[in-house]
């Protein structure tokens, strides 16, 4: 049961900051565009991350339990290392923190910037952008809804998980009526890098034959030491922070 | 072969990201752990050791870079 909630609330968070990052894209250029091509990028996106899901959800239950916890627990430890360290590198000032406004901005001068097409024609332009930003942003989800789902046995909770994320982000969105800037998103990124890297140390221990002390339990041990060591490392760094202006790029 | 260098740039920068010692130390702390526990020692110990390693090693490196 506390795996179940661990599990929904990483996936949840995950989703919610990539929804984030994605919305900000397709308000960007349905706004300036149009929004049939835009959309029509959108569901296009939307359907290739549903097929990753289906296909590769199931074939990873053909793998022997342990092999399968090395290989995700390998999986969770790179992307939860690089979101820790993206969060850490941010909350003590060596890395802009994202911002969604300046972000929002670029990309509707881009659409603007970009050739006109006839009414009534699809525009390439507005698909190609809303199709790549929601599957570049998805496709992380993607891996960490079916590595986390398939090892708990609960795919169709993290797959839910990350649904009502996006569907969250999008009635913010729509009531907001622009890209949602107060989005702690960095604090978020920090909560999931620990709660990935977490679950990537136990797993990725079991995978290679740990048994860990407690059994289960151990997990809130690792994830209240990857805590303490990132806000440590955090607090350490910022004592030496320069001085950086918000960004509009992902870094 | 362009587009074959693309995609495996993608999933490599996907997978591994802005600092490939991180990957290297946690796959090596990875083999580790399963040589120690296939020799019957207890290496419960060593992941959660080379995480905190790999990552205030690299995040001390990025801020000497960051700096003026």
């Amino acid at each position: 049961m506390g795996h179940e909630i661990l599990l929904f609330l990483t996936t949840f968070a995950a989703s919610a900051v990539e929804a984030v990052e994605a919305l900000t894209i397709v308000l960007a250029v349905g706004v300036v565009r149009g929004w049939r091509s835009t959309l029509v990028g959108v569901g296009a996106a939307t359907a290739v991350l549903a097929a990753i899901v289906a296909i590769l959800g199931p074939a990873l239950r053909l793998i022997p339990i342990d092999s399968l916890r090395l290989v995700v627990g390998a999986l969770l430890l790179a992307f939860g290392i690089q979101w820790l360290r993206k969060a850490i590198l941010r909350a003590s000032g060596y890395k802009p923190l994202h911002d969604e406004g300046a972000a929002f901005q670029r990309t509707r001068a881009e659409a603007e910037g970009a050739g006109q097409v006839e009414a009534g024609r699809m525009d390439w332009y507005s698909f190609t952008v809303a199709f790549k930003g929601v599957l570049l942003e998805g496709l992380e989800v993607t891996f960490i809804v079916v590595t986390f789902g398939s090892t708990q046995g609960s795919l169709g909770l993290a797959a839910g998980a990350a649904a009502a994320a996006v569907v969250v982000v999008v009635a913010v969105g729509l009531v907001v009526r622009g890209p949602l800037e107060r989005v702690p998103e960095n604090a978020l990124k920090f909560g999931v890098g620990v709660l990935l890297t977490s679950f990537g140390i136990f797993w990725g221990g079991e995978g290679a034959g740990v048994s860990w002390p407690g059994s289960d339990v151990a997990i809130l041990g690792v994830i209240a030491y990857i805590a303490l060591l990132s806000l440590a490392l955090t607090r350490v760094l910022r004592r030496t922070r320069p001085v950086l202006e918000p960004a509009a790029t992902r870094a | 072969m362009r587009y074959l260098r693309s995609f495996g740039l993608f999933w490599w920068n996907f997978v591994v990201g802005d600092d490939w010692r991180v990957a290297a130390g946690l796959a090596v702390a990875l083999f580790l752990t399963w040589l120690l526990e296939h020799n019957d020692v207890s290496a419960w110990w060593v992941l959660p050791v080379a995480v905190g390693l790999v990552l205030a090693e690299s995040v001390r490196r990025e801020s000497r870079k960051s700096s003026p």
